[in-house]
């Protein structure tokens, strides 16, 4: 590890000195970007055993944190988990005096996660109680135990800081973190609850699912859905004790949320979420401290955060199916071809294979078509053949543009005649406008839809004859 | 609660030995307040039941309580003459469409493996025969061809034709629906019919939440008249009358529901 420098001096400086001290400093020792070989180093794991120490147990927390996270998330419990990690702040307290009154080293690892545990799930229990014996709705459940369980741990700890006469700083790691404090078994302890979380959802995948998505039928179908529920809240539990000492009270739900959140953009495959949340996890633990063991003073559990909201954010804006990029431009395309079908059904209606200028303008304006939109149309229905070039005279519309203005024009006769004919059944189940509906009819439906309105010896409007 | 009632076998009707589902003197409440008042019903062996009634007269309460989803205030239920816990695997349960997250990461098929876990058992992956005989299953509603669609993907009548699926891939002896036709387009509700026609031919029984008055008399045999009491029970031909359905959906705030409201302030004062 790198030795930090320290800036604090006593020494009274201009604030233009301090400036210039503080960017050298910078520049030279406190944030100094390490060499191409330390980086080498670190990331190949050569460099040194603390600093691999420390990326082996938050590469493994991160592992188990992401795969337990997904259902956390499908459950619907992310907020609980927050609570949950609040709430351990008053047991890891409680644990100190209790161990220091009894003689034994309050600071022990052990003691303090057993409190923290006992009071993190009387934390969830409070909500659960409090859900079963008022009307209060689960968030306002969470924020009052969060807040509370959180003020007293606050309570607890400044009562340490004032009275107990050992060094007793050392608990506010928990509130933020601090992975380079880990030991070889603290790291054997994250391997066993990485493992135990593997072998756990790879056994009990299918019940997962099945409680996650339908309680109510597991239950039915003589499930032990409190048990299996149990499961999976404990795994939840054991990864939000083990995060604590890493990342921190605050931020260990989000080595819990942000990796299957991530994931889920990028799959609709329920193995594959779990395999790609865990794989997430680990990535944003291993470059978490990575990073923090080359630059330092930067804490490895926000580095890790800060990495898994990245991969957050990438998928956010770049999944194929899922992305914000993606749904814009399916959006734009639906938009395009609504526009275009409008466009070439009016060619169709006016016989004409040259659109006047003036006309297309009309439609612009009766359709709300922005200018842009106006221009890209027109654009997209030429790249397609649909149109030539716009002329003095117009539009000119191509022989394939007037074919698809004719399929449009009698899709929509077909959709109105089917709503009229149907009227009875159709409401409550079309939510579409006959405007938009045509152009989302497939062939198979336009097909079932002629054979039924046969069938009822309705007259099938014929290309051509379907005007407005 | 049950022990205050504690069962006898002279208290139940004989013939419940055979009826598929028995309810004798079941009430539920909700925050104290009652929403189903002391139901006997026995469901004749066989037939397709609807329950009828208007909004908040509780007929998915009435399938929740004699599944032990919901609490029972007191009452007994029993299947062919035996406790719930006894004959789970012949009873199977198409929850309400709305009820879950369809956003969730699975395909139908997935889903309706998930009405095979019950005979697949703990901690083992769905084989190829379960994973058949579900799609078999999604061939009887005909969505065989969406089976690898994620389920966000498919129309509501769709997703309900995947509960029904999954339903039918329990193969049960008896199965409870609720709303099974609300908001479906005609290509499901041909299909829920067809099953439920089918369910009939092979004698099984199910037990309908319906809303649709028009088409009580076309589809179901047995008829429950539901208003937080059982107005009326039995044979669709006899209980589907004027009176009847006006007893069922006359104004809402009858004695009963004031009666209800009355013991629903007692309580909360007392308690």
């Amino acid at each position: 590890m790198l030795p930090g420098i320290s800036l604090g001096i006593g020494v009274q400086l201009e604030p233009s000195q301090l400036e210039q001290l503080r960017s050298s400093a910078l520049a030279t020792a406190g944030d100094r970007l390490p060499t191409l070989e330390q980086i080498i180093e670190t990331v190949t794991l050569r460099g040194g055993y603390n600093t691999n120490l420390v990326i082996a147990g938050t590469t493994l927390l991160g592992l188990a944190a992401g795969i337990i996270g997904v259902f956390a998330l499908l459950r619907k419990r992310s907020l609980m988990t927050d609570a949950l990690s609040h709430a351990t702040l008053p047991g890891i307290t409680i644990a100190f005096l209790t161990a220091t009154a009894l003689g034994f080293d309050g600071r022990s690892l052990p003691v303090l996660l057993l409190g923290a545990t006992v009071s993190g799930v009387a934390g969830v229990l409070c909500i659960h109680a409090i859900l079963r014996f008022s009307r209060l709705t689960e968030d306002a459940a969470i924020g009052i135990v969060l807040s509370v369980f959180f003020g007293a741990g606050i309570v607890g700890l400044s009562y340490i800081q004032a009275n107990a006469n050992t060094s007793s700083a050392g608990l506010n790691r928990f509130i933020y973190g601090q992975a380079a404090t880990m030991r070889a078994g603290d790291v054997a302890i994250m391997g066993s609850i990485a493992g135990v979380s593997v072998v756990t959802t790879v056994l009990l995948l299918k019940e997962f699912a099945l409680v996650c998505f339908n309680d109510a039928f597991a239950k039915v179908d003589g499930w032990p859905v409190g048990a299996i529920d149990l499961v999976m809240m404990g795994l939840v539990v054991l990864v939000t004790v083990a995060g604590l000492q890493a990342v921190g009270l605050i931020l260990v739900v989000a080595m819990l949320i942000i990796p299957p959140v991530a994931a889920r953009f990028w799959t609709e495959r329920l193995w594959l979420l779990v395999v790609l949340a865990g794989v997430i996890g680990a990535a944003s633990g291993y470059f978490g401290s990575v990073v923090s063991a080359l630059l330092p003073r930067k804490p490895a559990g926000s580095v890790i955060v800060l990495t898994s909201g990245s991969i957050f954010a990438i998928s956010f804006i770049c999944a194929p199916a899922r992305g914000v990029i993606a749904t814009a431009i399916r959006r734009l395309r639906l938009r395009l071809r609504i526009a275009g079908d409008h466009l070439l059904e009016r060619a169709h209606e006016l016989h004409t294979s040259v659109l006047p200028a003036s006309v297309v303008d009309e439609l612009a304006q009766r359709r709300g078509w922005s200018r842009w939109l106006r221009t890209l149309v027109i654009w997209s229905l030429r790249r397609a053949g649909m149109v030539g070039s716009m002329t003095s005279n117009g539009l000119e519309v191509l022989r394939a543009g007037m074919a698809r203005g004719a399929r449009v024009s009698r899709n929509h006769a077909l959709w109105k005649q089917y709503l009229i004919s149907y009227a009875d059944i159709a409401p409550s189940h079309v939510d579409w406008s006959v405007d938009q509906v045509e152009h989302v009819l497939s062939d198979a439906l336009i097909a079932e839809l002629e054979a039924e309105l046969t069938a009822q010896g309705i007259a099938i409007p014929a290309v051509g004859s379907a005007g407005r | 609660m049950d022990e205050t009632h504690p069962r006898t076998l002279s208290s139940l009707p004989e013939h419940s030995a055979e009826s598929p589902l028995s309810v004798h003197a079941m009430t539920v409440a909700y925050h104290r307040k009652p929403v189903l008042w002391d139901v006997d019903y026995d469901a004749p062996s066989g037939a397709l039941i609807a329950i009828v009634g208007p909004n908040g007269a509780g007929k998915s309460t009435l399938i929740k309580a004699c599944l032990g989803l919901v609490p029972r205030a007191s009452g007994q239920v029993e299947f062919w003459g035996r406790p719930y816990t006894q004959v789970r695997s012949r009873i199977g349960y198409v929850p309400q469409r709305e009820s879950v997250d369809w956003d969730f990461p699975v395909s139908a098929l997935d889903v309706v493996c998930m009405g095979r876990y019950r005979k697949i058992g703990w901690c083992r992956p769905v084989g190829r025969s379960h994973r058949r005989a579900a799609l078999a299953c999604m061939e009887r509603v005909g969505m065989a061809e969406y089976a690898h669609r994620q389920i966000s993907q498919l129309s509501g009548g769709q997703q309900q034709r995947v509960f029904l699926a999954r339903a039918l891939a329990q193969e049960a002896d008896l199965y409870f629906m609720d709303e099974p036709f609300a908001g479906v387009d005609a290509a499901t509700e041909t299909a829920i019919v067809d099953v439920l026609r089918e369910l009939k031919a092979l004698g099984k029984t199910a037990i309908v939440v319906h809303h649709d008055l028009q088409t009580v008399e076309e589809y179901f045999d047995e008829l429950i008249l539901l208003n937080m009491r059982v107005v009326a029970a039995g044979p669709v031909a006899r209980v589907f009358t004027r009176e009847n359905l006006q007893k069922t959906y006359g104004g809402r705030l009858t004695l009963l529901s004031e009666a209800a409201e009355a013991v629903a302030r007692v309580g909360s004062q007392g308690g």
